[in-house]
């Protein structure tokens, strides 16, 4: 089938011998992965056979909610409420919910910019991150983080980071604090594919092997850094292929489909809690909207691939197909889902629109510890050399 | 008190906060087996092991940034560069999120971290090696940095950095390590961020100085009092954020006459912010106008004869005093 940026038919491994080409950015030509099979075959992986009806409808859910969420601050972006960047995920669901959905209590998650879907994943809620993006004192960050800055310690979850790349070695210190301290955990780093040109990725995936640290590196390869083309941005393929240099097992996947996803979350899972060592997966997706909501998205890639993507590859409707057809869930159900998040949404819009903006005063917190903890304070001196005029 | 050299009193706050706290880990090139390329660490890996003194590869934006993940998980790293030159292949871990994480997350997570090493010039070692990038990091809010001059301090104020819950840069000084003076034993002897030390009271003239300067300004003390029979306070700033603003008023308040000295290249020095302090809070007692030396500003030059007279020298701050008396 025409349109597909990627081909998801062959999901090499570390273990497989790779010869594939780099693929052009708006001609490509391959075969419609079948994502039906390949769900059903899933289904019945280790880490989703005990699956309840009950759990597979709150995955399902919890994708639509982030989607929901999505669609709502694009509208409020537009609108004008929203400043800034608006990294959207849609598109990426099933990665960020098929990925968290597997942690225990020790295991931690890092990301990049893009980073609603894996806040939401984790347990963050709609109002909070909404208000964040507003720029509202009620938001996560307070409005100081803004869409890109999104962080819920409490939830192992430890942002959204701005530059690319920049999260890599965050996700490393992770991993080896959990180590240090004898917890049998793990951290999932996840990153775009255009990350994999950083350095500071290579020097991490050094260290990682090195000191066997429980890491996991996911490539969220939705084919486009930016507005450039896999193919015109990275030598060798898949990018995955690179961990091999550093004895890191490595595999890809098919990140439209969610049990797949958590099939190939559980096996690196296993590696980093049973061996303390890392992987890197690449997982395969797709975003629907441009890089940052402002970018002109028709200069890189066809509304067609867009399109083509959207019919046959979106990891919602594959999944709620593939539901229906298993019995577990029921149109009805459906429907009361996808209301309830459109309902959440919206009332965290209307949450957002009616809080407060932070307060001047507001501006000198939260950059030292020190200088919010007054009472317990060691240095003397000056701290700030410019701070807001007092009323 | 014992008399101890710059090195092996970093070398016992770095020791006894290690033994303190087990959050305490030691990493950098060559720190363990090496026993640090400065030998700061000697004995260290043996009395601690592998897993507290850590010798990491040549990948400073790895091993600074694992250092900040580790602390935001709670554990308290401190991170040696071999140079602190070294430090701008590791910026954005710094500078981005070292820095901005607690801000970024509205307070939720502290970075309680230290990345100390050297740096200064003097060497002979060239540009590349020789960067005094403390003027960069204190423009960034959410780090703090110091700069140590003697043993004491070096002890004192390391010991104050690692059990600081922010983000603390240390800058040391490769000429200075070899300097020995008393230095309290005391394990709890700390010295606070951002107290400036008056080394020398003096009535005409006043130089505030951080690091090696210090020590250059106070022999230019002492020949403009005895050959010249000025009178000169020496302030030696010690912590330029926390920057101690009141102990720079005071003694120009005192003298009336001001000279800044730094080893840094002049433009957005730190001393510039310094005299924009000064004039800002005690014009009306300023008897001439604020003076400075700094390195000259070019690039470090590798060359002996050049580099000596581009770092100030006696002979540079002498004149300069004397334009001011």
């Amino acid at each position: 089938m025409e349109g597909l940026h990627h081909d998801t038919t062959s999901v090499p491994t570390s273990t497989d011998t790779v010869e594939k080409a780099a693929e052009p950015a708006l001609e490509s030509k391959q075969e419609l992965p079948e994502t039906i099979d390949s769900q059903v075959e899933f289904s019945n992986a280790p880490a989703n056979v005990s699956l309840s009806h009950e759990e597979k409808i709150g995955l399902y859910e919890k994708m639509v909610r982030i989607r929901r969420f999505e669609e709502r601050s694009l509208r409020s972006y537009q609108q004008g409420h929203i400043g800034g960047f608006l990294h959207l995920y849609i598109g990426q669901e099933a990665v960020a919910v098929g990925a968290v959905s597997m942690l225990g209590e020790d295991d931690h998650v890092i990301t990049a910019y893009r980073d609603h879907g894996h806040a939401l994943a984790v347990g963050m809620d709609f109002d909070e991150c909404m208000a964040e993006l507003y720029g509202k004192k009620t938001g996560c960050s307070k409005g100081k983080g803004g869409s890109m800055h999104f962080f819920a310690p409490d939830k192992n979850y430890w942002g959204g980071h701005g530059i690319v790349g920049g999260q890599t070695p965050l996700g490393l210190g992770i991993a080896f604090a959990l180590k240090y301290n004898g917890k049998k955990g793990s951290c999932l780093c996840f990153m775009g594919d255009g990350a994999t040109n950083q350095g500071p990725f290579y020097e991490s995936l050094n260290l990682a092997s090195l000191w066997n640290l429980p890491v996991v590196y996911i490539i969220e390869n939705n084919g486009y850094s930016m507005g450039t083309a896999e193919s015109r941005h990275s030598a060798g393929d898949p990018l995955a292929r690179r961990g091999e240099a550093f004895d890191i097992d490595w595999s890809v996947s098919d990140g439209h489909d969610i049990y797949e996803v958590r099939q190939t979350i559980s096996d690196a899972l296993r590696r980093a809690h049973e061996d303390s060592r890392p992987t890197v997966l690449e997982i395969i997706t797709y975003r629907y909207r441009g890089h940052s909501v402002a970018d002109p998205d028709q200069t890189y890639r066809s509304k067609e691939e867009i399109e083509e993507y959207k019919s046959n590859k979106d990891p919602l409707n594959l999944f709620k197909d593939q539901l229906v057809a298993e019995g577990a869930i029921s149109e009805e159900q459906i429907k009361s889902i996808d209301k309830k998040a459109k309902g959440d949404a919206e009332a965290s819009a209307e949450f957002a629109d009616a809080s407060p903006y932070p307060g001047s005063e507001e501006l000198m917190d939260d950059i030292y510890w020190e200088t919010d903890n007054p009472h317990e304070k060691t240095s003397i001196g000056t701290m700030f050399f410019e701070t807001p005029a007092q009323n | 008190m014992a008399k101890i050299t710059y090195r092996e009193a970093l070398n016992q706050a770095l020791s006894e906060e290690i033994e303190r706290d087990k959050n305490v880990v030691l990493m950098g090139e060559e720190v363990a087996q090496f026993k640090g390329s400065y030998k700061v660490s000697e004995g260290m890996l043996e009395k601690f092991g592998s897993d507290r003194i850590i010798d990491t590869p040549i990948s400073e934006a790895a091993f600074s940034g694992l250092a900040v993940g580790a602390a935001m998980m709670g554990m308290r790293p401190v991170v040696e560069f071999m140079f602190w030159s070294f430090c701008y292949v590791a910026f954005d871990q710094i500078f981005n999120n070292a820095a901005s994480v607690r801000y970024m997350s509205g307070g939720l997570i502290n970075v309680p971290i230290v990345f100390r090493g050297p740096a200064n010039g003097g060497t002979n070692v060239g540009a590349t090696h020789s960067h005094t990038p403390e003027n960069f990091a204190a423009n960034t809010p959410g780090l703090k940095v110091i700069c140590p001059a003697t043993p004491a301090d070096a002890k004192g104020m390391l010991k104050a950095a690692i059990r600081d819950n922010d983000p603390v840069c240390v800058m040391e000084n490769t000429i200075l390590y070899n300097m020995q003076d008393e230095v309290p034993d005391d394990k709890d002897f700390i010295i606070p961020l951002g107290k400036a030390n008056l080394l020398k009271e003096g009535n005409d003239l006043s130089i505030i100085a951080h690091g090696k300067a210090v020590h250059t300004s106070l022999e230019v003390a002492h020949t403009l009092e005895d050959k010249h029979n000025i009178s000169v306070e020496v302030l030696d700033l010690r912590s330029i954020r926390p920057l101690d603003v009141e102990a720079i008023i005071k003694t120009v308040k005192k003298t009336n006459r001001v000279l800044l000295v730094e080893e840094n290249k002049p433009f957005c020095g730190v001393d510039a912010q310094i005299a924009f302090i000064i004039q800002d809070q005690a014009f009306d007692y300023l008897d001439a106008p604020i003076k400075r030396v700094s390195a000259i500003d070019a690039p470090q030059a590798y060359s002996k004869a050049l580099e000596n007279i581009q770092i100030p020298a006696h002979d540079r701050i002498l004149a300069k005093a004397m334009e001011l008396i």
